[in-house]
């Protein structure tokens, strides 16, 4: 293993978390195989980013220019394939985000590189890589490894690795790849906010969260009576709300909000990972679904395995017994 | 406009116990109900849609088993006017890059405006097909779409990003685009639909029909190896609390009122 490329990303001037997650995970590799851990940054006035990363990677390899502002994978690509041809790292880690998978599998092809996604591990044996990734919505793992390539490109999922404290002092390298225009065929226009709905979960300290399980739209009158007896709000999955059957503000996951309550009851609710990176921080999780093999129960402290039509309304009751 | 929308039959998982086969490879696909990829239903209503305001065919396209022209004939029963499947034996096994490689090449002789995909397949959720396909093509693209406006030469769309951020672009047409679920509500086939597209034909094509070597897909052409299937580990896991639901309800109240939540 000589190099380890980690694609830093940010939005906004900021950083994001996946990136030191990566860099966090790639300097494991590195220290367990010899190699150097390498960040490349892109974007237009990113000195202070620069140095922030020095300390988590040997080298901060970083492309400043005008057009690259705003991430948009038509201009970002050709300039990290570039980079990716001239160094030849074993493996380029990119985030398995809406920005990285914009992004990674264009750069796979443009190069030829075999690609896997959303990994949440990453191991090197001798100078193989292997990762492991989810398929079936988080019900079984796959290891893959790859077929005679001399680079590895993978998408990493965020929070699979934690962030840790950097202690590197790498160098910073200003390239000067050449970025093209921003191509008439693909302009970025802007960013729109998610609205602001009438009731913020994220202030509330109890949500009842509930998802596809609960199968009609009248059926929500259940889980709301449950949220009424605990001074709680009603959250959901992302199907409830694709379903309209609940406002875009209440959905808990990557795609919508994130939440810390006290606690989080989920009903009919799986728990695929971009629904579980949403509320996995909640303090007390208690999980209700009828699949004793359903991933919720892997991140929840307490379950109920069984029939949330028969299990809510006699928790109801139970509660209001407690409560007498 | 005519549109190419992509689909994928896959099994529904989320509530099935579901077994790893021997050889560790697959899972045990017997018993399990097939279905079209839920973003991909998004992705064919869109097209619908947009055929509606604007003219135009749509042809539906998967590689896939002989089991999945049941999602080709309930997407024609919908409205769409022509059906491929991409069928080969020498298309199993493929990764995802592997399969974008088959259906671009099923795509040199089709004429279309505008490709659509889902976003992500459930059942191996690479989220790579619709990205790696539009590169193979030499068009643009864009994933996580969750608007679509039609204008003259381009589209305007909506990406929707971490924490429901949307990032608004322009692309040209052609191009591909990745629909996210939740982009407009998909209807219901007719019972008539359903019915007329039965009796409809389905277009194969196989690797030696699209001049395709069959070491270029499937397993032999994928970068990607896959090793082995395992369940994920429990960890810690849950406490579960057992028994008839009031008396697992009486558990947790208890457990509630401890907390002080009741
Ligand atoms: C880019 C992207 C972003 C996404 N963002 C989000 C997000 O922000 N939030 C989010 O939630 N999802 C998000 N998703 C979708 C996510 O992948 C899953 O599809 C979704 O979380 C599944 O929701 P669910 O658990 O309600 O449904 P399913 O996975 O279908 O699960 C339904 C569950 O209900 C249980 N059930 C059914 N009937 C009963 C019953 N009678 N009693 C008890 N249990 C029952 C089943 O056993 C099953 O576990 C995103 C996906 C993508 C691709
Ligand atoms: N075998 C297939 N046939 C047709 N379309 C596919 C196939 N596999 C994936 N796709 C399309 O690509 C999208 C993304 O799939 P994936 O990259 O596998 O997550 C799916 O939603 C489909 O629209």
């Amino acid at each position: 293993m000589n190099e380890i490329l980690v694609l830093a990303e940010h939005r906004g001037g900021e950083l994001r978390d996946v990136t030191f997650e990566m860099l966090g995970k790639a300097g494991a590799l590195a220290g367990a195989s010899g190699g150097a851990v390498t960040a490349l940054l892109l974007g237009a006035g990113v000195r202070d980013m620069a140095s922030r990363l020095t300390s988590y990677a040997d080298e901060v390899l970083v492309v400043d220019h005008g057009n690259l502002t705003d991430f948009n994978s038509a201009v970002y690509q050709p300039v990290i394939a570039e980079v990716v041809k001239s160094r030849e790292p074993s493996l380029v880690m990119v985030g398995h985000t809406a920005f990285g998978v914009d992004l990674a599998p264009s750069l796979a092809v443009a190069l030829g590189l075999p690609l896997a996604s959303d990994c949440i591990d990453v191991v090197l044996d001798g100078g193989a890589v292997s990762v492991t990734r989810q398929i079936y919505g988080g019900k079984v793992d796959a290891r893959l490894s790859f077929r005679d390539s001399a680079t590895a490109l993978v998408t990493v999922r965020a929070a699979a690795f934690p962030v840790e404290d950097g202690a590197r002092s790498g160098s910073v390298t200003e390239l000067d790849t050449p970025v093209s225009d921003e191509p008439a065929f693909r302009r970025f226009v802007q960013y729109v906010e998610a609205a602001i709905g009438d009731v913020d979960i994220t202030k509330s300290d109890v949500i009842i969260a509930v998802g596809r399980g609960i199968k009609e739209e009248e059926n929500l009158a259940l889980v709301e009576e449950l949220a009424g007896l605990l001074g709680g709000v009603v959250g959901c999955s992302r199907p409830v709300v694709d379903a309209g059957w609940l406002p875009k503000d209440r959905q808990v996951g990557s795609s919508g909000k994130t939440v810390k309550p006290k606690l989080y009851v989920a009903i009919g609710i799986s728990g695929q990972f971009q629904h579980m990176s949403g509320m996995k921080a909640a303090e007390t999780i208690v999980a209700i679904n009828k699949d004793p093999k359903a991933p919720i129960f892997s991140e929840a402290d307490y379950g109920i395995v069984g029939d949330l039509f028969k299990i809510v309304p006699a928790l109801k009751e139970k509660i209001a017994e407690a409560r007498a | 406009m005519n549109i190419v929308v992509c689909v994928k039959q896959v099994p529904e998982t989320a509530e099935a116990d579901l077994k790893i086969a021997a050889g560790g490879k697959g899972i045990v696909e017997e018993g399990l109900a097939l279905q079209i990829n839920e973003s991909d239903n998004y992705a064919l209503e869109e097209a619908l849609l947009i055929t509606e305001e604007h003219d135009g065919d749509i042809t539906i396209m998967t590689l896939g088993h002989e089991s999945s022209e049941e999602v080709l004939r309930m997407s024609m029963a919908k409205g769409a006017g022509t059906a491929v499947r991409v069928a080969d034996p020498a298309f199993d096994g493929g990764d995802a890059i592997a399969t974008a490689t088959a259906l671009a090449a099923a795509l040199k002789d089709v004429e279309y405006d505008l490709v659509l995909t889902g976003c992500m397949a459930s059942d191996d959720g690479a989220t790579q097909v619709g990205v790696a396909l539009a590169e193979l093509l030499d068009i643009p693209h864009a994933t996580y779409v969750t608007e679509v406006e039609v204008g003259s030469g381009e589209v305007t769309v909506g990406r929707e990003l971490e924490g429901g951020l949307i990032e608004k672009l322009t692309i040209k047409l052609p191009c591909v685009l990745g629909i996210q679920t939740g982009i407009n509500e998909p209807r219901y086939a007719s019972i008539m639909g359903i019915a007329r597209a039965s009796k409809r034909e389905i277009e194969l094509k196989s690797a030696g029909d699209m001049g395709l070597d069959a070491s270029s897909v499937g397993a032999a052409g994928s970068g990607t190896v896959l090793e082995e299937l395992t369940f994920p580990p429990v960890g810690e896991g849950a406490d579960i609390l057992e028994g008839t639901p009031s008396e697992a309800s009486g558990k947790l109240a208890d457990i509630l009122k401890e907390k002080g939540f009741v």
